[in-house]
């Protein structure tokens, strides 16, 4: 296999359209739909007494105001994605409210009008009765009462007790962290269209999953799958959160279109998004750690509790991987980890990039750093003591992962990882009140299942190739076809890659933990070498010589060290069709090509016309991704801004398709990373009504606040699937919480135990005792 | 109102956002709408020449002005503007929303400093939101771009 | 966040204006737009009637007045800040411009309508305050100059009477030792506390319902801030503190 497109910087393929400003996200389809608006929840939690829609129904250009009464699957819980025999207690809502509500945001009435408009009118016209209940929050309380914890898991490896017994040094941290959110700048949409001819649905979705949704919508409505189209057109970030099946709207959208007869779409606006969808990483983390005289780690004892929100409809995943995650690159010989996944009054939680681990790491990475300060040793040799070394891959780490099997690191150099970070990040600046930050992290990505691809060549010799997973920037229209055009030996130019439409391509996961490089990217070079075999078989029937003596390069097969001895892809696609029918691109050369006497049928059993095949690829493991970051922090110390003087970071995803888009995945979640550590939160109050829904006080980091990442590779591929790629989609974002916290400590020499910090915490951290707390 | 010089019509219900006049009623969906409160900057357009939210005017006000959209920047198929070609170029847009109102704020801030300033690029992209470049890439266009004219 | 229905007016000139203020109830002005309709579109603001002034000839213009300069209700924030009157006679004001929102913002938003709306948090304020500038307000009795010290009432709230248009503002020429520091959480936030310095005069924003006036060498005297998300009452006191030091050892 020629490896030529692989590991370029080839420029992205998906830019013109967007430049234009004619990229197709779902709010763009229109054909005169009708636009939807929720009736959300003002309480965190209330019994819901009477809902009264008369006024709302009454109004001029109003279509439609849906209660859960109104429903056919309105006493329905809306599913439990990732069950698990320790959810003893999960809980999932249903698609509006009937008699209770959980969260201030939840939904409780869906109102169809000529525009959004006058569907925010008529919004205003329900009259929903509550009786507010006490809420369950925050966190901690709601730990307290056993009655909220949804589920509960403890797991262990050596043997904990007697190695904290016998170890040189023990300490005891507690660590919190607080909810974050993805906050993608397209918030949520839904379009969907009913042909009642043709009993056909069809719905543009902003989803990270639209195979599943589709799934969802055929039983739903008793529908075959085939009658069913879901498509996600260009979205804008996803980060996580789109990927939580089923939102209310992908329901309700296509119920009204079904209803109405007419196309229905529901475009979430930015206030609502802040609560309608999931959050995450709220986690509290009380450890044990003993470690010996050199500062190894002997023995790690961590209890935590998550804050799962109001719902479980992700199941308890995101303690899972913290779990995992939390030992990270170090040798951590005895581990025992206990959680509980605890409900809330709040917005439910789900994957947000990082996912479980931008906490676990935060954990870890403290608690080394507290070692270093009880020893007296610098940060960058305490974890150099502790660190797995190269020779011990595959490495267990004794817990289980969220896919049901044992945690184990495929590969990796994590010392390799540590000195080039170091080596990038140069001196310590002039200056005062300027801290080291470092933190390191492991992320285990490209989980399964499976994913699939098709490739097909055009009797044009063009490709076009197609996955189910979609797309939020990544990029997947350049690194597949990277792929594609490698195995086919055609340049990236000439394939066309189509992700998440359902028309397309039908079975499959989706975009969500690291895992489309990995899962669909090794599923494109499957299908595209079953396509190059394939012309390879059809070349050698009409060259007459051995299909192992061909290979593809130029857009054509041809004979290995006779280039001149070729046929282009074009002529082979049509010559993979019995019948030749089609006109202009290679089928008038193959009219020169008769087809060859044979004996049996024009179609060999076993063969399919066209060239074009479909393949899947399935991991055995996830691969194990991994690197180090690196800061040089100032904190002004009267006013606590932060500088960031230099960030470095050493990234080990495998081997690397393209550079220049694995740089801009890097530089984007070290990004997100700043914004969740110094400059964003949800801000709660004790009713559990969040108090900061507008980006003027959820404080997402402008260009002004975000300095240039150094960004450096290291290549360890990965053993699990034939490209040696991992994931990297999420790493920028993990550690970052990790660093400034380390950074800001030494800066001003206090501890730093949580996350995210501000100016204020800053300030009342280092004029402890000064009156007045933060309100909320 | 002129939109990308087309005398367009204005909408019947004064309160209709110029941001949604014209992604629905005129189908540029070339405008995009991340916040409606005026921080995101994805629906910047050009207003007589300079940038401003789309979402914090009303449609009605354009009356009698010229409003210059993303789809109006290059209207030759063939070629990208010089500055959408710097993004290009620069792999400064991953997921592709917020960058029509990115190009149309440097188009704003290179017409006033055709040879920027960091500070000055700083200030001028600093009213646009992205989540996902990390701004680093952004930088790095308009340089190109500056260099480009 | 769509706003909810109002009538729209546009007037042709200011006496137009100040008759539909007169006449209508509940009625919002409505100039560069860029505080009205953000709560217009969240539906904080429900007015019956918005005012449109924009489409008034000749009040956009930044001229010399009684030994200041005067700003008309329709100069852009951006157009101030690359005044030269202003820079050469009242120079404090374009610099403080710089820390208003973000330059598209300033494209749109007005300064008559900064200081009009009032908000504590903002420059503009301040630096009226700081420079003792008025406000000229129209209203169906004619023409007056309210002062700035007796301008802002409150949170949002202003002097101006509900059927007054303010139609311009006047700064004082001052050339002599000056400047504005805030802290933001980001670049172009409102601020969590902020110091301006004419002269001796020293204006704060940010730390009580209004702009106020302090002495320099006691900036926190009696100050009672607020508290809220992003800063507590002692926290605003240390940042007035340590930037009035800042400021006035420039």
């Amino acid at each position: 296999m020629t490896t030529r497109w692989f590991g370029e910087r080839v420029e992205r393929r998906e830019d013109d359209r967007l430049l234009r400003g004619a990229g197709r996200f779902t709010d763009d389809f229109n054909e005169d739909a009708l636009e939807a608006c929720f009736v959300r929840s003002p309480y965190a939690h209330a019994r819901i007494l009477s809902i009264d829609a008369r006024r709302a129904r009454e109004l001029p250009g109003v279509h439609a105001v849906y209660t859960a009464g109104d429903l056919p699957f309105g006493d329905r819980d809306l599913p439990l994605l990732i069950p698990h025999p320790a959810l003893t207690n999960g809980r999932t809502q249903r698609c509006l409210a009937a008699d209770t509500v959980r969260y201030a945001g939840e939904a409780v009435a869906f109102v169809v009008a000529d525009n959004r408009y006058l569907a925010e009118d008529a919004a205003d016209l329900v009259d929903v009765e509550y009786e507010p209940l006490p809420p369950v929050w925050p966190l901690e309380a709601a730990a307290e009462d056993p009655a909220n914890t949804a589920a509960e898991l403890t797991q262990q490896t050596g043997d904990v007790e007697g190695a904290l017994e016998q170890a040189a040094h023990r300490r005891k941290l507690r660590f919190r962290y607080e909810r974050g959110a993805a906050a993608p700048l397209e918030a949520r949409a839904t379009w969907a269209r009913w042909d009642a001819a043709d009993k056909r649905l069809t719905m543009y979705d902003s989803t990270q999953s639209p195979t599943s949704i589709r799934g969802g919508l055929a039983v739903l409505f008793g529908l075959p799958e085939s009658s069913v189209e879901v498509i996600a057109p260009d979205v804008g970030g996803g980060f996580g959160p789109k990927i939580m099946l089923f939102y209310p709207d992908e329901l309700l959208t296509p119920f009204a279109a079904m209803q109405l007869g007419r196309p229905v779409k529901w475009t979430e606006d930015r206030r609502e998004h802040f609560t309608a969808v999931n959050h995450e990483r709220a986690q509290v983390h009380d450890v044990e750690v003993g470690y010996d005289a050199q500062g190894r780690v002997v023995a790690l004892d961590v209890d935590f509790v998550h804050d799962a929100g109001a719902y479980t409809p992700y199941g308890i995943i995101l303690p899972i991987i913290t779990a995992a995650q939390i030992p990270g690159p170090y040798r951590v010989p005895n581990y025992r980890v206990r959680f509980r996944d605890v409900l809330t009054n709040a917005t439910p939680t789900s994957p947000y990039r990082g996912a479980g681990r931008p906490h676990a790491c935060f954990v870890m990475e403290r608690t080394l750093d507290a070692i270093a300060r009880d020893l007296d040793l610098t940060r960058d040799e305490v974890r150099r003591r502790n660190l797995i070394q190269p020779d011990e891959f595959p490495y267990e780490v004794g817990v289980g992962w969220q896919d049901g099997n044992r945690a184990v690191y495929d590969s990796g150099n994590f010392p390799g990882l540590l000195e080039k970070a170091l080596a990038n990040l140069g001196p310590r600046p002039a200056g005062h009140h300027i801290g080291l930050g470092l933190g390191m992290y492991v992320e285990g990505t490209g989980v399964g299942p499976y994913e699939g691809a098709h490739v097909q060549v055009l009797v044009s010799g063009k490709v076009v190739a197609s996955t189910a997973i979609p797309t939020q920037g990544q990029a997947h229209g350049t690194v597949f076809a990277q792929v594609v055009a490698d195995q086919l030996g055609v340049s990236p130019d000439d394939v066309t890659i189509t992700t998440g439409d359902t028309r397309r391509f039908q079975w499959g996961v989706g975009t969500f933990a690291s895992r489309a490089a990995v899962v669909a990217g090794n599923a494109m070079a499957v299908a595209a070498g079953m396509v190059a075999e394939k012309a390879k078989r059809i070349a050698a029937e009409h060259l007459e010589v051995d299909p192992a003596d061909l290979e593809l390069a130029q857009g054509a097969v041809r004979v290995k060290g006779s280039p001149q001895k070729a046929m282009p892809l074009a002529l082979l696609a049509v010559l993979s069709n019995p019948v030749r029918y089609a006109f202009g691109g290679g089928t008038e050369a193959a009219t020169q090509f008769t087809p060859k006497p044979r004996a049996g049928p024009p179609l060999p059993a076993g063969e399919q016309p066209g060239l074009e095949a479909t393949g899947y690829f399935s991991p055995t493991g996830s691969t194990w991704a991994s690197g180090c970051h690196a800061a040089w922090v100032r904190v002004d110390p009267n006013t606590f801004r932060l500088q960031i003087l230099r960030y470095v970071v050493v990234h080990d995803c495998g081997r690397v398709i393209n550079p220049t888009v694995l740089e801009g995945q890097i530089q984007g979640g070290v990004a997100q990373g700043i914004g969740g550590a110094f400059y964003e939160r949800l801000a709660y109050d004790a009713d559990a009504q969040l108090r900061n829904a507008s980006f003027m006080e959820f404080l997402m980091p402008y260009a002004t606040e975000i300095p240039d990442v150094v960004i450096d590779h290291q290549e360890t591929p990965s053993p699990l699937n034939p490209l040696g790629v991992k994931g990297a989609g999420e790493a920028g974002v993990i550690p970052v919480g990790a660093v400034i916290a380390s950074a800001i400590e030494e800066a001003l020499g206090v501890p730093i135990t949580e996350m995210p910090l501000s100016p204020l915490r800053l300030f009342e951290l280092t004029h402890a005792g000064s009156a007045g707390g933060a309100q909320t | 109102m002129r939109v990308n010089g087309i005398a367009s019509p204005l909408p019947e219900d004064p309160r209709t956002l110029l941001s949604d006049h014209l992604r629905h009623q005129l189908r540029l969906t070339g405008t995009h709408v991340g916040c409606e409160h005026g921080v995101c900057g994805c629906c910047t357009v050009l207003l007589d020449g300079k940038p401003v939210r789309s979402c914090l005017l009303l449609a009605v006000q354009a009356a009698d002005h010229d409003v210059t959209t993303i789809e109006g920047l290059a209207p030759d198929t063939a070629a990208l503007h010089p500055i959408q070609q710097a993004f290009h170029e620069a792999h400064a847009l991953q997921c592709g929303f917020c960058t029509p109102g990115f190009v149309l704020a440097v188009k704003g801030l290179l017409d006033e400093h055709p040879d920027p300033t960091d500070e000055q690029i700083q200030e001028g992209i600093s009213g646009n939101l992205c989540r996902c470049t990390g701004y680093a890439n952004i930088r790095k266009a308009v340089r190109l771009a500056a260099a480009a004219r | 966040m769509k706003p909810a229905p109002f009538e729209y007016h546009a007037p042709t000139s200011v006496d137009e204006a100040v008759r539909l203020l007169g006449m209508l109830e509940d009625a919002k002005v409505l100039a560069g737009g860029q505080s009205l309709v953000p709560l217009l579109n969240f539906r904080l603001a429900r007015p019956a009637h918005v005012v449109d002034i924009n489409g008034i000839p000749a009040l956009d213009r930044i001229y010399e007045r009684d030994g200041g300069v005067a700003v008309q209700a329709l100069v852009r924030q951006s157009d101030a800040q690359r005044s030269e009157l202003l820079q050469k006679l009242c120079p404090l004001v374009p610099e403080a411009l710089k820390h208003v929102a973000h330059q598209v913002i300033r494209n749109r938003g007005t300064v008559v309508g900064s200081i009009a709306h009032a908000d504590p948090a903002a420059e503009l304020p301040a630096v009226i305050l700081a420079l003792q500038g008025s406000v000229r307000a129209l209203g169906p009795g004619g023409t007056r100059d309210i002062p700035a010290e007796s301008f802002f009432m409150g949170v949002l709230e202003s002097a101006l009477a509900p059927d007054e248009l303010a139609v311009e503002v006047w700064f004082p020429a001052f050339t002599g030792p000056h400047g504005l520091r805030e802290e933001s959480r980001r670049h172009g936030d409102y601020a969590m506390a902020g110091v301006v310095r004419a002269g001796d005069r020293l204006a704060l924003f940010g730390v009580a319902p209004t702009p106020v006036t302090a002495d320099p060498n006691e900036p926190t005297r009696d100050l009672q801030p607020s508290a809220d998300l992003e800063a507590t009452p002692g926290f605003r006191k240390h940042l007035i503190t340590a930037m009035t030091r800042e400021l006035f050892a420039a």
